[in-house]
């Protein structure tokens, strides 16, 4: 087994020779060491830190429990809405939770289409931080309607009162945007992991362990041909979810940038969320990312390389976002229109000042400091600045949409949105849901998509070594653990993309 | 490597006499290679057989071109499902939002000819995104459900499920399997064929 992965010390792959690739599974030569380190995780039971963080999160998400309850029981006044502040923490929850999600796709979907191998040590629980960040966006929406019982009015279901949805309000779209992204990130997921769950079936030694995974594998046996149409399928699947996740948030910005509000009514608005969200997924993925390879011993198949690109991505969205902020600012001075340059000054030296200064300082100077290479591979440093960013998020959101609804035409009608608990109780009890299923996730399901790290190692490569060439002969290449393995396969003709 | 093998043995169903009466499912070689399974992959396509199939636990790149696998069909029928939820989504707007007249859908339902704003009633710019993510949806659940459909997916049990050394064809073994339905498939000499494989084991699968 690896040593790397008990003892502290990391190893460097993130140069890449010449004429070679970095490896992206270290200290690990064979498949059945690949199907172990995976498989143990849910085979065995967890370390004690992740009964302790269960039952932290279990509290929170109780704790959103009875908020809801007591929401729904009294009714939508119990949060801070006022007049012109008719939406608040519960969009910004939603558009944080919807953004967080796009990270997950953009690693399955479109990372895959670029053929970046290196998705395949987090597409897994990215994916998984997609759907489970869906979930905690979809309970806002369906929440903050007030009458929650009439929640189904916002789907065309063929009804007796002749009574139908309003197809050309952004609201609509979004509930379609958000359930279709949903259902196939969803099912994206669960087709990715179909080969892994049988993994985890062909292990299992307990009667229900076999019969559970047994029924979730659905019969998968590693068919060539069934892997033929899998592959073909997943490709469209990925092929789809691209253009999907770029609607997705696009759509969600149309709930602002459709209407008048100054402040919201703005173009920029669908690209600016796109890379906003991929932005904070990022972040939350490398948060989730950095305790989850350490807490499971997982640092061979979550190197630094990993995390180093994610890093880069970090910086990259980083700057669009800033680009964006800056761009906002430029525009509401050129258009000449008097209530979209008053929106934008309020915004960073109005009442909300502070949130926007924060917003900022997360979102666009710190993540500067990932320009140094001694930044994205330090641990400590790169969780830190991933929670900075998460925070930054976080209140863009809240920037937004509260400054532009708080000050808008008529001085007259201005007021404060101050949250209640019930507001911060709802947020705080979100994170409780998603580190619950999170959690669940981690202990029950594999972590890694299994089947796809073995087909980016070297060895499954059909064309090195000849027929005939035992895999016991593998052991022989005598790389010592820990040593850069980077040269020890050349670059194929066929794999150099 | 055509040589045959002196590590390969064979294990007929014998250690339980029970299951000699059980019939035959087809005989199984196990390799521990990608690039052993790719060669004999090859040889087995090249002698004839229909009814055999690769089981390995991640896709071998250009296994399946050496297995004469014909590209599926499956793209095309994922456009047509996409092209459906291209329309359902036009006729679904246009319906409710643009029609006066009655439709049969599981109860009659009338459509509402909504004004707003003096907008045209056909607002098809609008209806873009919902057309779009209808499209995207039904393209992707077809994607899956066609692909389980054609692959034969879900099913509860398979002879091969049951073979002990098989439940490594999801961990690190790469296995060839040649079905005793295949018109070729003659016990003995199925078996001899398999040996020139230069198969690490091989082994007769029972139909259970």
């Amino acid at each position: 087994m690896s040593n790397s992965s008990k003892g502290f010390i990391e190893t460097d792959n993130t140069q890449q020779p010449t004429g070679s690739r970095a490896p992206l599974v270290l200290n690990m030569h064979k498949f059945g060491e690949v199907t172990h380190q995976v498989c143990r995780i849910a085979e065995n039971r967890p370390p004690m830190a992740w009964y302790i963080a269960f039952v932290i999160c279990l509290g929170m998400m109780g704790f959103l429990g009875f908020c809801v309850t007591y929401l729904i029981f009294t009714g939508v006044g119990v949060w801070g809405l006022n007049n012109p502040v008719m939406w608040a923490y519960d969009i910004t929850n939603f558009v944080f939770w919807v953004g967080i999600g796009h990270a997950g796709t953009l690693i399955s979907a479109i990372l895959f289409l670029f053929r970046q191998k290196w998705r395949t040590g987090i597409n897994r629980f990215a994916e998984a931080m997609t759907i489970f960040a869906v979930v905690c966006a979809g309970l806002f929406p369906g929440i903050h309607v007030g009458r929650v019982w009439l929640a189904y009015w916002l789907f065309p279901i063929p009804n007796s009162m002749e009574m139908w949805p309003q197809f050309r309000s952004p609201l609509l779209w979004d509930v379609f945007a958000v359930s279709t992204y949903f259902t196939v990130s969803l099912v994206f997921w669960y087709v990715g992991m179909i080969p892994d769950l049988a993994t985890l079936r062909d292990r299992a030694k307990g009667r229900f362990q076999q019969f559970a995974y047994g029924l979730a594998s659905i019969g998968w046996r590693g068919s060539m041909r069934h892997w033929h149409r899998y592959e073909v399928a997943y490709l469209l699947l990925a092929a789809l979810a691209t253009p999907l996740v770029l609607s997705v948030h696009s759509v969600v910005s149309f709930d602002f940038a459709v209407s008048q509000v100054p402040g919201w009514h703005t173009t920029i608005f669908p690209p600016y969320f796109v890379a906003g969200a991929i932005f904070s997924g990022f972040a939350m993925v490398v948060s989730l990312a950095v305790p989850a390879r350490q807490l499971f011993g997982l640092k061979d198949l979550i190197t630094m390389r990993h995390l180093d690109n994610m890093n880069k991505i970090i910086l990259l969205t980083g700057c669009m976002v800033g680009y964006a902020y800056s761009m906002e600012f430029f525009i509401a001075w050129y258009s000449g229109a008097m209530y979209e340059k008053f929106a934008f000054v309020n915004r960073a030296f109005g009442q909300y000042w502070w949130a926007y200064w924060i917003m900022v300082s997360c979102n666009v100077i710190t993540p500067q400091l990932f320009w140094f290479k001694a930044v994205r591979t330090s641990i400590p440093l790169m969780f830190i600045l991933s929670i900075f960013v998460n925070v930054g998020m976080w209140f863009e959101r809240f920037v937004i949409i509260v400054t532009s609804l708080a000050n808008d035409f008529l001085p007259s009608s201005w007021d404060q949105f101050v949250p209640t608990w019930v507001d911060i109780g709802t947020m705080v009890g979100a994170f409780g849901l998603f580190g619950t299923l999170f959690l669940l996730f981690c202990r029950y399901l594999p972590m890694i998509a299994i089947a796809e790290v073995k087909a980016v190692m070297p060895e499954a490569n059909p064309h090195v070594g000849h027929a005939g060439h035992a895999g016991s002969d593998h052991d022989d290449h005598g790389i010592p653990s820990g040593a850069v393995p980077a040269l020890r396969e050349p670059r194929s003709s066929e794999d150099s993309l | 490597m055509t040589t045959f093998s002196p590590q390969t043995q064979t294990s007929s169903p014998s250690p339980s006499p029970k299951s000699s009466l059980l019939p035959l499912y087809g005989m199984m070689a196990e390799f521990e290679t990608p690039a052993q399974i790719m060669e004999a992959a090859k040889k087995v396509n090249a002698a004839g057989y229909r009814f055999w199939d690769c089981h390995v636990p991640f896709p071998v790149h250009g296994l399946d071109k050496a297995m004469g696998i014909k590209r599926t069909i499956l793209p095309l029928l994922v456009f047509g499902a996409g092209m459906t939820g291209t329309i359902v989504g036009f006729c679904l707007q246009a319906f409710t939002n643009a029609a006066s007249f009655s439709i049969w859908a599981l109860v009659w339902v009338t459509g509402y000819p909504f004004l707003i704003s003096g907008k045209p009633l056909m607002s098809v710019p609008a209806w873009i995104p919902i057309i779009f993510e209808l499209t995207i949806l039904l393209s992707a659940l077809s994607a899956v459900g066609l692909m389980f459909l054609m692959n034969g997916l879900p099913r509860l049990s398979h002879p091969l499920l049951s073979n002990i050394r098989f439940r490594r064809a999801t961990d690190d073994r790469f296995f060839i399997v040649i079905e005793s339905r295949d018109p070729k498939f003659l016990r003995s000499k199925t078996e001899a064929f398999m040996k020139t494989l230069g198969a690490k084991h091989i082994e007769v699968v029972e139909d259970r």
